[in-house]
């Protein structure tokens, strides 16, 4: 990903801010600009993810992408946060132990780097509580 | 509106075809459905091409150019247009072809398929997989086409109680049909114990649960219905093409073991076409990965949610079986081309209505049903097609 | 009017190596090493951790001890000799990371293993002559040691952050003493992979000189004496130094006790003596008094005196402590190690 792109959505992988719609109540992370129920009806404002969930299904990825092939095995999962939006994360765990319902908070963690003379991508992982 | 139907097809061989080019596997398939309909490109009005990533490929845009060019069709100025749905492109070229029939828009269409995979690296083409996804929000998590749907399979595992055995089957069947067909990548017969003991690619998917890198193309010509009998003794009729949204991200969907947008192009397409689900005697469905499969036939309505791991298991779907899935072979054995794989589909359920399938023939078959899906679900178009 | 630390926050990855493994792989004699040096293990950081990760989880661990939100920090300096960048700052990070952003000063500091305590002093600066309300200075390292080097068995990761302010004081900074020469003991130029050091002269005209002068130009300035003082924290490069130069002093080892880490830390370079002095923090009850010198190479050392007060009780178990993120522990094997800490080349 390239420089720009990646620094745009920066307060949003560094602090799990996403957004909320205040007309139906609905969160949204990652964010969202318009509120799919809502439309235009909608009222978006930005709101910050405590960051606490569990774990709603997970895989642990052997074959990898350029990028994170170096981090092989690492484990995969869409998290669900208690306000009720899904995202979907890296777990810092054992394949072994990744459970479905797991409770997990967040971590800053590297993501990656453009090799060793690129931009480095830091963010957010998930940890077992 | 008036109805469309299928007068010629044509589709090339499957595989890495280190010797052709994206223009040789398109000019091709396009020339062996022009023979098929026993027409000449001059008669040609409008051309819709699949494809979901010549960018990446082979670098290359503007590519509803770039075929109609190289097929000898500007010299008519054909309107050429490249349309774009991930691995769902080549169903998206077949409805877009038919509404421009059924709309009285053009009288003669050709619909085509393309995807050139192997003239970049395995890294690069996964990559360029993993633009199907969310890319900001999955891919750049770490997350891999086969990682998300490993997430649903490992979720309908969870829920339904899906075995590791009932996964494998999908290949082992698709590997059986695909043996029976001379287009296919992968002719050879595998076992269950093969596909579980094949490298993780990612937990639980195998190197055989999932469907392969592919080169190739495939066409077909259409008509309107009250035209088609000047080019084919068999014309195929279409009945319905419909085609459903959602998500693009797996996280955001309602269901990680549905995918309700092919629920929605299914029920769409079967009340168009007011039919029923049992009156569907072959598909062709979207095998990406042996999940997807059992999440097809699922969502499709041919089984009950949660059933698809062992009806496939009790052969209920290998030919002979209650209902023919994947008689080409499938992603996993004919293989996916990813823009050539929706048109290759409409492709074998026109040889079988025309009882044309060889060693693949479901016998009496009249009504056929096609199923692409792009993504992990964020489109899905459906095609019923029928004698 | 009262001014020092508002809140801490400590750091530490989960990984360690045990000093027997990497004398299996070079051949030396583990109990020899073991009793040279008086480590027994160290940590490692994970593969996707490095000081900037390290610095955000130690800051964000301070401000969620004493709920003080980020936005109320008005600078940010982090010290450290294993910045990721050459070029471009870990502040800015670390600010981001804790949405301190954008109206803050920042910058990073650079002194080996007392760039941390440097920080400290400029905040102690700032916030003394009001150009903010609060300061957060930060020590954070993936120390790098060279492999088969004796370094190797002690360069470990970890990070402590602190912020100095005049409000919810939890322990004064009463005094500060600094002591610089231009010595050459450890060194690292730039591009180069690992550091080098003068061997036994790291030892005397390196650490010793300037800790001794640091703590006693301290005691000098503040009219105190060793027995003042309920704690004792050094700079740890191993177990043996901070308890040699204690004794010097005339601390006894009763009052460097709880301040000593590095047996199962490691020396986490700009973090030791500020995760040291975490370690005191954690226990330390209301009207003890703490001593500290840090060390850093090339060199210097920075001295300063601490009274706990009445507000420490409050937050002291509101995040995790020094013994919490020392216990439970995973040990890696050396290859394992080695490719944690990109030692191996791809």
């Amino acid at each position: 990903m390239t420089v720009p792109r990646f620094w745009r959505k920066i307060p949003n992988r560094y602090n799990l801010i996403g957004t909320k719609c205040e007309n139906c109540g609905t969160y949204y992370f990652p964010p969202r600009p318009v509120c799919p129920p809502c439309r235009r009806k909608g009222v978006i404002r930005e709101y910050q993810f405590e960051g606490s969930g569990k774990v709603v299904t997970h895989t642990t990825i052997y074959s990898a992408p350029e990028g994170f092939s170096k981090m092989t095995p690492y484990v995969l999962a869409i998290v669900e946060l208690d306000e009720g939006p899904k995202l979907t994360a890296q777990i810092v765990c054992n394949p072994s132990e990744i459970k479905i319902g797991m409770r997990v908070k967040p971590v800053f963690r590297k993501l990656g780097e453009e090799g060793p003379e690129g931009v480095i991508y830091y963010g957010t992982k998930f940890i077992p509580v | 509106m008036r109805d469309v139907a299928i007068v010629g097809i044509g589709c090339t061989k499957f595989g890495e075809m280190w010797q052709k080019s994206f223009r040789d596997l398109f000019i091709e398939a396009g020339l062996m459905a022009l023979e098929d309909a026993g027409m000449s490109g001059a008669q040609v009005e409008a051309l819709y091409g699949g494809n979901m990533s010549s960018g990446i490929f082979i670098d290359q845009e503007h590519v509803g150019a770039l075929i109609a060019d190289y097929s000898g069709l500007t010299s008519n100025s054909v309107p050429s247009t490249r349309v774009e749905a991930a691995c769902a492109s080549g169903g998206l070229a077949l409805r877009s072809g038919i509404i421009a029939v059924a709309s009285e828009y053009h009288d003669i269409v050709i619909s085509a398929g393309i995807e050139k995979m192997t003239d970049v690296g395995q890294e690069k083409a996964m990559d360029a997989l993993a633009a199907a996804a969310d890319r900001e929000w999955e891919a750049a998590l770490g997350a891999t086409f086969p990682g998300l749907y490993a997430m649903m399979a490992r979720a309908h595992m969870n829920e339904f109680g899906t075995t590791r055995e009932q996964l494998a089957q999908v290949a082992v069947k698709n590997h059986y049909h695909g043996s029976m067909n001379p287009k296919a990548q992968f002719r050879n017969r595998i076992t269950i114990d093969a596909v579980i003991s094949s490298p993780l690619v990612a937990d639980p998917l195998r190197l055989f649960d999932c469907s392969p890198i592919t080169d190739g193309a495939a066409a077909v010509i259409l008509v309107p219905a009250e035209r088609a009998r000047e080019f084919t003794d068999t014309p195929i009729y279409v009945k319905a093409a419909a085609q459903a949204s959602d998500t693009i991200s797996l996280h955001d969907r309602r269901s990680l073991t549905s995918i309700d947008a092919t629920r929605v192009a299914a029920d769409r397409a079967f009340r168009t076409a007011r039919l029923q689900r049992s009156d569907i005697d072959v598909a062709e469905v979207h095998d990406c990965f042996t999940i997807a499969e059992i999440m097809a036939i699922e969502d499709l309505a041919f089984f009950e949610k949660g059933r698809g791991g062992p009806a496939t298991l009790a052969d209920e779907t290998a030919i002979g079986g209650k209902i023919p899935i994947n008689t080409s072979g499938g992603l996993k054995a004919c293989g996916h081309p990813v823009g050539a794989t929706g048109i290759k589909q409409a492709v074998e359920i026109t040889e079988q209505l025309r009882g044309d399938a060889g060693k693949r023939q479901v016998d009496g078959a009249e009504v056929g049903l096609t199923h692409n899906v792009g993504g992990t679900g964020g489109t899905v178009v459906v095609h019923i097609l029928a004698r | 009017m009262s001014i020092g630390i508002t809140t801490y926050g400590v750091y530490i990855p989960r990984y360690r190596i045990r000093v027997e493994e990497i004398a299996r792989v070079w051949g030396d004699n583990p109990n020899d090493i073991k009793k040279g040096l008086l480590v027994f293990e160290k940590s490692v950081p994970d593969r996707d951790e490095d000081t900037a990760t390290i610095a955000v989880e130690a800051a964000r661990s301070a401000l969620q001890r004493s709920g003080l939100a980020g936005a109320d920090i008005g600078a940010i300096y982090v010290g450290s000799e294993s910045h990721p960048y050459a070029v471009k700052p870990t502040a800015t990070i670390v600010a981001e990371a804790v949405r301190a952003t954008p109206e803050l000063m920042a910058a990073d500091y650079e002194f080996a293993c007392k760039a941390g305590t440097a920080a400290l002093q400029t905040c102690l600066g700032l916030v003394a002559a009001d150009y903010i309300k609060y300061g957060m200075a930060i020590g954070a390292d993936t120390a790098q040691g060279a492999p088969s080097d004796a370094l190797e068995y002690t360069a470990a990761a970890g990070g402590a952050a602190y912020v100095v302010g005049k409000n919810r004081v939890i322990a004064e900074i009463e005094d500060t003493y600094s002591f610089t020469t231009d010595t050459f003991d450890f060194w690292r130029r730039q591009g180069e992979l690992y550091p080098k050091h003068g061997g036994r002269f790291t030892g005397e005209p390196g650490y010793f000189k300037h800790v001794l002068a640091g703590a006693r130009g301290l005691l000098h300035k503040t009219r105190s004496k060793p027995e003042d003082f309920d704690f004792a924290v050094f700079h740890q490069p191993n177990g043996k130094f901070p308890r040699k130069v204690a004794s010097t002093l005339g601390f006894s080892q009763q009052q460097v006790k709880q301040g000593l880490v590095v047996e199962k830390l490691g020396n986490a370079y700009a973090g030791s003596s500020l995760i040291g002095l975490a370690s005191v923090l954690d226990v330390a009850e209301p009207g003890s008094r703490i001593f500290m010198t840090s060390f850093g190479s090339g060199a210097g050392s920075d001295s300063f005196t601490f009274r706990v007060t009445e507000e420490i009780g409050k937050i002291q178990n509101q995040a995790p402590t020094v013994a919490e993120l020392l216990a439970a522990p995973f040990y890696l094997d050396y290859a394992l190690y080695a490719k944690h800490k990109n030692k191996i080349v791809l």
